[in-house]
């Protein structure tokens, strides 16, 4: 590359000791310095936050940078008696369902809005297009009082129905579907095979990229809700997790720092263990807009 | 209120609806008498797409100026959002142009019951959690509600003019908008200078940006509870460094001019992993070729980034600058409700943290869907620029 040749070529130049000092450095050691600055910033609240989990206070406020004697204790604190564990059950089952369903659903509208001809398409894009604008946070009083006129307060019915469906997830799939070849459904057709057919032996299995990509925001998204499992779910039996940190906060008086990193650390596993897993898929297929 | 007052203001916008049509069909060589038909008939409902379910009341006789005001910029508001649209899509259908863009169906299956099955789940849902609650919010925020009680009590726009005079709500908006510009230029500049750096061809990139950008799947709220360690005024790690560095020590939670910073370097942390992913992604399409040309030409690494990356990944930078206000706008509520829960003296209650308040701790369900729907505007202007600038991404081909 002519760019890189240009640098040596500049490194050769210079004179004396700072060529010397320069030819020992790794090539762009400026960039190495800056990352590893930037990685260092970027990580270190939450390497600062596992190291806490192992503590006490007296440990935390001597700012003692080694690990502490009380991560068993701490864990004692977050599993046994806040029972995060139990919150974290809850938000995987609500993560996974809207997941799944939400990948099927637009799966499903994908298929619609490419493989078929139909009168008013354009007024149900539209339609669709539309709940773009439509944040659920701002809809949240009206929301709320709706879902509680279901009978679906305190539910996981509650925390799943509203959110399976979005304008991001159909359109995800519509604009994979067009880019694809056209001869992929003729050839289908004259096989004899039914959209439905077409839908889960064909376009599945060319569409793992975006599955994974819709995979990796949605289960994010829904790990991550915090305003509506505090407003719809009074009971602590199934509350979110984000919600459930709030029990290791603790009463006015005794805040205990260790318990309540180990929570957040704890909190933060599942989504980066989905992220780090599907980060290939989800670079490669986003063409994402929003978070929703 | 006068009773020929509804009859005077449908005229008007259909004298005015079919003049703009009328007008832009002929300027387009279509029929003026089929746009002057259509945009009376847009204008019509146009001007009582507001005033028609609220009655006129912001005219009654024992109304003040600021009602009527009000009442006025509301018909002109319900004009514009019906009568732009219509004009927009009686345009193209009468020049037989396609709305939706290339909307190639390649082999097309047959049937017209099937797609609409496919597509009922996801409008059904639609429907009943995203429309239907949006209508519900503009008419309890016409009402005096709580929850609990069924009896509601119709106060016309009096929760939106009781907002104009509260400075509460004013600071809350003027706040609002400081920690969203702060989040979005500091992450953004940030983001880019770190992603152009991670981008050269060095050893280790994957790694180095597997490093950087994981704190996207950090929650906002898990960001709050990890930031109250380290800005702690007694135990917090930052005024630990910030004290034997420079002997500072800031009450990052307790004092009203250092809470909003506290809330804007978590949501910047917490944000940098989604906004480094976008310029990583949008760095591969800078061509090579034009940097080489730039260096040939003698340009440094810095003029390099200025003159070209930057103005290259504008695109990109458009549409982080709209997601990250509505991440300062939305999603900041988890950080807030951990870190500082709104205070000190409302210092970090935005216009979301506020909805909350007012509305559920409150129990002021009017009030608070009120100042929702004026978000809500806010959003939708937010939407509208990013629509725009992603034509204008399209038409640049970048």
């Amino acid at each position: 590359m002519t760019v890189r040749t240009q640098d040596r070529v500049a490194v050769a130049g210079d004179q004396g000791v700072l060529a010397a000092l320069k030819r020992l450095l790794p090539k762009r050691w400026y960039a190495h310095l800056v990352l590893w600055i930037a990685c260092g910033l970027i990580g270190f609240p939450l390497f600062y936050a596992i190291l806490v989990s192992t503590q006490n206070n007296s440990e935390v406020f001597a700012y003692q940078f080694t690990p502490g004697a009380n991560f068993y204790a701490n864990w004692d604190v977050v599993f046994n008696i806040s029972k995060l564990s139990a919150y974290m059950v809850n938000s995987l089952i609500i993560a996974a369902a809207v997941t799944t369903g939400k990948v099927i659903l637009s799966l499903l509208a994908g298929l619609a809005f490419v493989y078929f001809r139909f009168p008013g398409k354009w007024l149900v894009f539209g339609f669709v297009l539309i709940t773009l604008m439509m944040p659920t946070e701002i809809l949240i009083i009206a929301l709320f009082r709706f879902v509680n006129s279901l009978g679906w307060g305190n539910t996981y019915i509650a925390l799943i129905v509203p959110f399976i469906a979005s304008a991001t997830g159909s359109f995800l799939f519509r604009q994979h579907f067009a880019n694809l070849p056209a001869e992929l459904s003729e050839a289908a057709q004259l096989d004899g095979a039914t959209p439905l057919q077409f839908l889960f032996r064909v376009l599945v299995p060319v569409s793992w990229n975006t599955i994974g990509a819709l995979t990796v925001i949605q289960f994010v998204y829904v790990w991550n809700f915090y305003l509506w499992p505090a407003l719809i779910i009074q009971g602590q039996e199934r509350q979110v997790v984000q919600v459930g940190l709030r029990t290791l906060l603790g009463g006015d008086s005794a805040v205990r720092f260790g318990p309540m990193m180990l929570g957040a650390v704890a909190a933060s596993i599942p989504p980066l263990i989905i992220f780090l897993l599907l980060q290939k898929q989800f670079m490669s297929g986003f063409a994402i807009t929003r978070d929703k | 209120m006068d009773s020929s007052l509804p009859l005077l203001v449908a005229v008007l916008g259909a004298v005015l609806g079919g003049g703009l049509l009328g007008w832009s069909f002929r300027r387009a060589s279509q029929s003026p008498a089929l746009g002057a038909g259509i945009g009376a008939v847009a204008g019509v409902f146009g001007v009582g797409l507001f005033m028609a379910p609220l009655n006129f009341c912001t005219f009654e006789a024992d109304r003040t100026t600021a009602d009527n005001v009000f009442g006025v910029l509301l018909i002109a508001a319900g004009f514009l959002l019906i009568v732009l649209p219509v004009r927009w899509v009686a345009l193209r259908l009468a020049a037989g142009q396609r709305l939706i863009g290339a909307q190639s169906t390649p082999g097309a299956f047959k049937g017209t019951v099937l797609p609409w099955l496919f597509l009922l789940p996801t409008l059904t849902v639609l429907v009943l959690f995203l429309y239907y609650p949006s209508f519900d919010t503009f008419r309890l925020s016409t009402l005096l509600a709580r929850l609990g009680t069924p009896r509601t009590a119709f106060v016309c726009v009096n929760n939106y003019t009781r907002l104009i005079a509260d400075t509460s709500y004013l600071n809350s908006l003027v706040l609002t908008l400081l920690i969203s510009a702060a989040i979005v230029v500091i992450g953004l500049v940030l983001s880019l200078t770190v992603a152009n750096f991670a981008y050269q061809p060095i050893k280790g990139a994957k790694i180095y940006r597997a490093l950087l950008v994981w704190p996207y799947a950090i929650s906002p709220a898990v960001a709050g509870v990890i930031f109250l360690i380290l800005f702690n005024p007694t135990g917090g790690i930052i005024n630990y460094f910030l004290g034997s560095l420079f002997n500072l020590k800031i009450p990052w939670l307790n004092d009203p001019a250092f809470a909003p910073w506290a809330i804007i370097l978590a949501s910047v942390w917490k944000s940098m992993g989604y906004n480094i992913l976008f310029y990583l992604a949008g760095l591969q399409n800078v061509p090579n070729d034009l940097l080489e040309a730039a260096a040939i030409d003698g340009a440094n690494a810095l003029q390099r980034f200025v003159r070209i990356v930057v103005p290259m990944l504008s695109p990109i930078t458009f549409f982080l600058v709209i997601t990250n206000m509505t991440y300062a706008f939305f999603d900041t509520f988890g950080t807030i409700d951990y870190l500082t829960g709104g205070g000190p003296l409302s210092s970090t209650t935005t216009l979301m943290y506020r909805i909350y308040q007012v509305g559920i701790r409150n129990n002021d369900l009017g009030k608070a869907s009120a100042e929702s729907i004026i978000l809500f505007v806010l959003v939708i202007g937010l939407t509208y620029l990013q629509f725009r600038g992603g034509e204008r991404r399209v038409s640049y081909g970048a």
